[in-house]
Parts: structure tokens; C-alpha cells; sequence
């Protein structure tokens, strides 16, 4: 009875020393489950489908026209890029509409929160894509687009509607799905 | 070139904890003393070069060098000069090369001073701690170096986040860094004798100053990251229950009940398979905290760059050094001799009860920080909140408390209960009276929970003290009084949070210049609102009279401040600190007809939070200068006898 007891408090001892090691175990499964889970932080926009707010905005660069929302509802797609001379991503994913420009994308931009000098500079340095660009200097349309950052870029339709919004910056493997987007907006 | 001196040293230092490694592996299998012997050097040299990696990062980015990534992004040459030197860590790749210097400097420090651990016990260790750093090495290395160029260099950096320009960022990240990964040799040790199996209470007297120096830092951390959070953020709490600061919160308590098991080892040969687990658990906790940060696995206020490829590396090194170590502990503890055995009413019972509270508290922590990731596995999204946390952890807290005060008046190894029970007779009176006395003054007004944290907190005061009783106070040991002294810091910072929970007055008033406004016997006077400029802000600064009963006026200043790289406004709440408690004003927006908001709290002893913080860092310190000054004293009449 008493060697019955041992075995049994033995056989206690043993599974408990197992028991941090199975424990870890089912940590590290729902770790990697939640790791390995798909990512949806891609936000999906409640803009799309809908009309642009109506807006008027002064010229943000010295060699470019200012900005209205009745511009960008002429019977043909277009592409609106919002961005910042202070932002990095933004000089990053320059290139990218260079690339567009030149696959026959016509682009207009917001310039937020910005000054004349400093977008004539951004564009000197990392070319300039644009055919007119609004400034935004308080993020006012910014916000009523329900864009939420800088860089991101509309696809507008021909009659002024929102097509698809592209949040965060435009990377080389973006660019055939955007001209697609464009297209399939007409 | 500093950048390449930087990438190149930690190149070598991780090729030297490789190597360190081999040495342990070869010279403890094949019992070869002259590979031993050089374990030592190697050691404490790839600790000399992570500092040079570290050191040059600093440089970097006190120079504004724009040709680095990691400055560009998180660094502007418009900062001021103490931003730019914190702002080293203030980001994910700097903050992890902080960790493999402190990791490196643990190890070389381990090398240089350990000198109670056996021989093969202490070359284990290092091994151990080799293997370790190797994995965050090649983390740092292979998927966040921070000396990575850009080509062509940026005209300018893109700044630090305005709320980590405080000068708390100098302090509260490293001493917090100080404490996680000074744990790291606590689990060094534990594997080292694991593999050894030469766990004592030899083994604890020396692992124990290691211990209670990482606690020691790590307590300091937090009080000090409370502290800011609370005047940084401007909403008046001290603590959100974010999954930051339970990942720093769960090392904490890991760590506390291990000092606390391995004094039961080391006085009383008991408790060894606990104490070695909760070595192994503690620095555990902190590469679940950091894992849980860096993968953006859970959503938090402490925002780093995500990335998930990071949280895949991290968890494999999880897995490795956790998984590993556990299933050593398996394989090996059953081969560990069973302690000394102890009575039902003693010292060691009273601790073990410390310990099992400790871990319960650890547990629910836990599991309220990862429910949200259990439940979206099963596809509901959910968030647990400071209620969750609050009730669960909050009872346990306070009979832990009154466990602490019971604790040191109990005798090693056996006592009579009714005697414990006499010794805690004028705790007990205590309680009553402030019972009384609460009851009295605010029944009605008072919670359950802050009022049970008040009378508990003036019971435990006067039970920390209680072991000086009838002591001659100068003979008394150094870490007597340390562990009285943290005993005490622990029940003042209760008072300080059950005060503050149950007495804060809030008003929230719509003033323009000239106003006045009345609450709790302050009268606080809107004279006027300016804008002004400081190094790389302008802000809009409210100037405020503040006069408690007519008494004389002190000047207060809040501000709402706005920087221009990134782009975002902050509020610099206004403190005024009196004995009793503190004054925290608030500017918010403009209402628009000329008016602004103002949030005025008053916090009776809510300094006493903190105060109690650094009194329990405190008595940690006393007591491992103590404990070490004893062994110094003795080893030095031994050698004066000879």
C-alpha cells in the first residue's frame, strides 16, 4: 500500500515536471496560430463607390494648377496621390508614378500640410508626375476622402466617384494592379 | 565608417558567443581545463564589443548621421541633443541592440565577478548565456540591423515620436532593459546547474545577487515608466494594463517570487525543482513580453514597427530557449535530490504561500494579456480591459500584502501558530483603527477595493516595520533593513494607489482668460494664453495661478504642444506637488467661442505610488550590498585568521 502510494506520488512528481514544458506548448501553437493567421490589418475602404467631396484647393507647387474635385470627374479615369514633402515613404514611391505617368496614368495630388517652397523642392528632386496639385494645409479634404495618412492614392472614375483606394505607399509589384484598377474604371 | 566599425563588431561578437560556446560544449564534455580556461576572456570581450556596437549607434545618431536608415527614421538633426542620444533606443532595431549589450555586459559581469559557483557549474553558465545571445544576434543581425545605410542619404531624418521626447526616455528603457535581460542570468545559472545537477543552496547564495539585482532594475523601470506614462499622457493614470506594461508586470512577479524562493533555498536547502523553474520562468516572461511587442501580434499603445518576419524569428527563438529550457528541466530535475522538509507553520510555509500567490497573480496576467489572441483564434475579436485585471488580480494583491506582513514575523523551519498570531496582534489593532477611521470619514463615497487597499496598507506598514521591534537597530544586518525597507515601500504604494482611486476629485471646465475655476479647496486662476516656441515645438501654454484655502499662489503652466516632424500635437499636463498629494492640470482644445478646456484633477498621495516604487528598489539594493559586504567581511577574517 505504502509502495503503491510512492509509485502514484512518483508518477504525480513526474507528470507535473512535464507540465510547464506542455504548457509552453500550447502557448506556443496559439502564438503561432495568431502569427500565422492572415494579416487584416489591410483596411478595406467604406469610400469606394462613393462620390468625391466637393473641394476647391489653391496651388501647392510654383509650375502646377490648382485643385477643384470638379477636375477630376471629366469622362476619364485618373489617379489622385495624396502626399507630403515631408514624407519619406512618399520620396520612396516617386519612382512607382514616374512608372505610371509614363503607362499613360494621368495624376493629380494633395500636397498635405505643406509649404510652396518645400513641394517645388520635393518635385526638383524626385520628378514630378503631376498634372495639377491642391494644397491641403489642414488635412480638411484629407480627412472628408477618409484617407488617414500620407502616401495614398485614389483611382477616380470618369464621373467623379471613388474606384479604389490605395493606403500606405505604391511599390513596384503595385504598379500592373493599379493600371488595372484604372482601366476597369472606365 | 562608423556604421561599418559598429556592424562589424557585433559580426565578432556574436562569432565570440559561438565560440564561447564551443568552449563550454568541448572543455565540459571532454574535461579539457585549457579550453576552460579561456572561456572567461571571450566572455568578457564580446561584452567590450557589443558596448562598441552600441556606443557607435549612439554616435550615429548624436551626429544626425542622415546616411543611416535606422537615424533617418527615427531621428531629426533639428532635435535637441539629449532626444538624439535616447532616441538611440527609442525604436525596434536600437532598443534590441540595447538588449545584447546589456545581455553581453551580464555575461562579461558574470565572467569577471561570479566566484561562489562551482567551477563547472559557472562554465555552464556561461554557455548557457552564449547560447542565448547567439540566437538574438542573429535576430538583430539577420532581421533588424541597425547600422543598415541608405543610398542616396536623406536631406533630413523624419523625427522621434514627440511622446518619447521626454527625458524619461534616457532613464526608463534602460534600467527597465537592465532588469529583463539582467534575467537572462538567473536562467543562465538554472540551465548551468541543471546540466551540472548541482542545485544547493550553495548554487542559491550565488545566483541570489544576480537575482536581486535585475529585480532591483526592473523595479525601478517600472516605477519610472508609470511615472511618465502619467504626466506623458496626460490622462492622469499611472497604470492601463496595456500588453507593454504586462509584459514588463509578468517578469516583475516572476522575478519577485524567485527572490523569494531562492532565499528559502539558500537559508534552508528547500524549494530547489520551484526555485530553478522560476529562473527558467522569469526570463521566460521577458522574451514572451518582447515577442508579444515586436510581432504586433497584440495591439498597444507602445507602437514599434511590425513586421511579421520579426514575430516569426522571435518565436522560434521562443521555442528554442524555452522549449529547450523546459524540457531540460524534465529531463534533469527528477535526477535533483529533494530539499529539506519544513513545517506546516513556519518561515519556508509563509514564503511558499508568497510564491503561490505570486504565480496565480503571474497567471491571471497572462491569461487576461492573451485572451484576446485565444479568443480570435476561435474568431471573435475582443479586448480585456484594467476591470478584468482589477478584480482579479486586485483581492490577490491585497492578501499577498497581508501575507508579506505575516511573513518575517514567523520563525525558520517551525513556529506555534498562536505565537505568530500575538506578533500580528498590533497589525491587526492597526487595521481596525483605519477601518474605523476610513468608514468614519468616507463610507459611502469609498469603493470596496480602495477601501480594503487602505486598511491593508496602514496593517502592512506597521507589519513590515514590526521585525525591528525590540532589535538594537544599529546591530541589526543591512538586509534586514532592506527587506523592511521594501516590505514598507510595498505597502506605502499601496496607499498611494488606494488613495488615489478612492479620494481623486475631477472637474472638467470650460475657461477663457480671466476665469476662475473652484474644486477640492484649489482655486486655480486662468490669467492668460500665449503661444511659445522651445527647440523643435511651439505650443500654446496656458498661464494658471494655483491657491489652496486662500494660502499664496504658485505659477502653473500646461500646454498643448505641437511638433512639426512628425507632425503631432501633444498635452504637457501641469503638476504641482504637495505632501499630501498632487495638483494635474490639463489644457485640452479650443471650444470656439474664446473658451479652452481644462482638466483639473486633485490626486491626494498619489506621489506615494512611486515613493513606494524606489523604496522597494531601494531596500533591493541594501540588501545585496549586504549580503555581499557579509561575504566580503568573512572572506576577509578568514584571510586575516590564516
Amino acid at each position: 500500500m505504502a509502495d503503491e502510494m510512492a509509485g502514484e506520488g512518483g508518477g504525480m512528481r513526474k507528470m507535473l515536471i512535464w507540465l510547464p514544458l506542455v504548457l509552453f506548448l500550447g502557448f506556443f501553437g496559439l502564438f503561432a496560430s495568431g502569427l500565422l493567421k492572415p494579416d487584416d490589418r489591410v483596411i478595406s475602404s467604406k469610400m469606394v463607390g462613393r462620390p468625391l467631396p466637393a473641394f476647391t484647393l489653391p496651388a501647392a507647387a510654383s509650375d502646377r494648377p490648382p485643385l477643384a474635385s470638379s477636375q477630376l470627374a471629366t469622362g476619364k479615369p485618373r489617379l489622385l496621390n495624396i502626399f507630403a514633402s515631408w514624407c519619406l515613404p512618399c520620396a520612396a514611391e516617386a519612382p512607382q508614378l514616374m512608372a505610371l505617368k509614363r503607362a499613360g496614368a494621368e495624376i493629380d495630388a494633395i500636397a498635405i500640410r505643406d509649404a510652396r517652397a518645400d513641394v517645388d523642392a520635393f518635385l526638383r528632386r524626385y520628378g514630378n508626375p503631376y498634372a495639377r496639385i491642391g494644397l491641403d494645409a489642414r488635412s480638411a479634404v484629407q480627412i472628408a476622402m477618409g484617407s488617414s495618412g500620407v502616401p495614398e492614392t485614389f483611382v477616380i472614375d470618369g464621373k467623379g466617384q471613388i474606384a479604389y483606394q490605395h493606403i500606405g505607399d505604391i511599390r513596384a509589384d503595385d504598379v500592373p494592379m493599379i493600371l488595372d484598377r484604372l482601366r476597369s474604371a472606365q | 565608417m562608423i556604421a561599418e566599425a559598429g556592424l562589424a563588431a557585433l559580426w565578432l561578437a556574436a562569432a565570440l558567443a559561438l565560440l564561447q560556446l564551443v568552449l563550454v560544449v568541448f572543455g565540459l564534455a571532454g574535461r579539457k581545463e585549457e579550453l576552460l580556461g579561456a572561456v572567461r576572456p571571450v566572455a568578457v570581450s564580446q561584452g567590450l564589443l557589443t558596448l562598441l556596437a552600441f556606443l557607435s549607434l549612439i554616435l550615429l545618431f548624436l551626429r544626425s548621421d542622415m546616411s543611416v536608415m535606422l537615424v533617418v527614421t527615427n531621428s531629426h538633426s533639428m532635435k535637441p541633443w539629449l532626444y538624439k542620444f535616447a532616441g538611440t533606443w527609442g525604436n525596434h532595431e536600437g532598443s534590441m541592440l540595447l538588449w545584447v549589450t546589456v545581455m553581453g555586459a551580464a555575461g562579461s559581469a558574470v565572467a569577471l565577478f561570479e566566484r561562489a559557483l562551482g567551477r563547472s557549474t559557472h562554465m555552464a553558465t556561461l554557455g548557457a548565456q552564449a547560447a542565448i545571445s547567439l540566437g538574438f544576434y542573429a535576430f538583430l543581425l539577420f532581421s533588424s540591423n541597425p547600422f543598415a545605410r541608405i543610398d542616396p542619404p536623406a536631406a533630413d531624418g523624419e523625427g522621434l515620436n514627440p511622446l518619447l521626447q521626454d527625458p524619461g526616455l534616457a532613464f526608463h528603457p534602460p534600467t527597465l532593459y537592465l532588469g529583463y535581460v539582467g534575467l537572462s542570468v538567473a536562467f543562465s545559472f538554472a540551465l548551468g546547474a541543471l546540466l551540472t545537477r548541482q542545485v544547493d543552496a550553495a548554487f542559491a547564495r550565488a545566483m541570489r545577487p544576480w537575482v536581486l539585482a535585475a529585480w532591483v532594475m526592473l523595479t525601478l523601470g517600472i516605477t519610472a515608466g508609470s511615472y511618465w506614462a502619467y504626466y506623458e499622457l496626460g490622462w492622469g493614470g499611472w497604470w492601463f494594463w496595456d500588453p507593454v506594461e504586462n509584459a514588463s508586470l509578468m517578469p516583475w512577479l516572476a522575478a519577485t517570487a524567485l527572490l523569494h524562493s531562492v532565499t528559502v533555498l539558500a537559508t534552508r536547502d528547500a524549494l530547489r525543482a520551484w526555485t530553478v523553474m522560476l529562473a527558467v520562468i522569469a526570463f521566460s516572461m521577458s522574451m514572451v513580453g518582447t515577442f508579444l511587442v515586436r510581432s504586433g501580434i497584440l495591439t498597444s499603445v507602445h507602437a514599434f514597427a511590425v513586421d511579421p518576419e520579426r514575430g516569426t524569428f522571435i518565436l522560434a527563438l521562443l521555442a528554442i530557449y524555452i522549449g529547450g529550457a523546459f524540457a531540460l528541466f524534465g529531463w534533469r530535475i527528477g535526477a535533483v535530490r529533494e530539499g529539506a522538509p519544513f513545517e506546516l507553520v513556519s518561515r519556508e510555509t509563509m514564503l511558499v504561500v508568497n510564491n503561490l500567490l505570486l504565480s496565480v497573480i503571474l497567471g491571471l496576467v497572462l491569461i487576461g494579456t492573451l485572451y484576446p489572441l485565444l479568443t480570435e483564434a476561435f474568431g471573435h475579436k475582443v479586448s480585456v480591459g484594467a476591470p478584468y485585471f482589477d478584480r482579479m488580480a486586485g483581492p490577490l494583491a491585497l492578501v499577498l500584502m497581508i501575507a508579506m506582513a505575516a511573513g518575517p514575523l514567523t520563525r525558520w523551519r517551525r513556529d506555534r501558530f498562536r505565537a505568530v498570531a500575538g506578533r500580528l496582534l498590533i497589525p491587526a489593532a492597526v487595521a481596525f483603527v483605519a477601518l474605523a477611521l476610513v468608514v468614519a470619514l468616507a463610507w459611502g463615497r469609498i469603493g470596496i477595493l480602495p477601501l480594503a487597499g487602505l486598511v491593508i496598507a496602514a496593517a502592512a506598514a506597521v507589519g513590515s516595520v514590526a521585525p525591528l521591534w525590540k532589535r538594537n537597530l544599529r546591530r541589526t544586518p543591512l538586509f534586514t533593513w532592506g527587506m523592511v525597507i521594501a516590505h514598507l515601500g510595498c505597502a506605502v504604494s499601496l496607499g498611494g494607489m488606494a488613495s488615489d482611486s478612492a479620494f481623486t476629485v475631477e472637474k472638467l471646465a470650460a475657461a477663457r482668460p480671466g476665469d476662475t475655476i473652484e474644486m477640492a479647496g484649489w482655486t486655480l486662476r486662468f490669467t492668460r494664453i500665449m503661444p511659445i516656441a522651445g527647440d523643435n515645438w511651439t505650443a500654446l501654454q496656458a498661464d494658471m495661478t494655483a491657491s489652496r484655502d486662500g494660502g499664496g499662489a504658485v505659477e502653473l503652466h500646461p500646454q498643448s504642444r505641437f511638433f512639426a516632424s512628425p507632425p503631432t500635437t501633444t498635452t504637457e499636463a501641469a503638476l504641482l506637488t504637495r505632501w499630501n498629494g498632487q495638483l494635474y492640470v490639463v489644457l485640452g482644445q479650443e471650444t470656439g467661442d474664446g473658451r479652452w478646456q481644462v482638466r483639473v484633477w486633485w490626486k491626494p498621495f498619489v506621489t506615494f505610488i512611486w515613493l513606494g516604487g524606489i523604496m522597494i528598489a531601494l531596500g533591493g539594493a541594501l540588501a545585496l550590498v549586504g549580503r555581499e559586504r557579509r561575504g566580503w567581511l568573512m572572506k576577509w577574517r578568514a584571510r586575516a585568521a590564516a
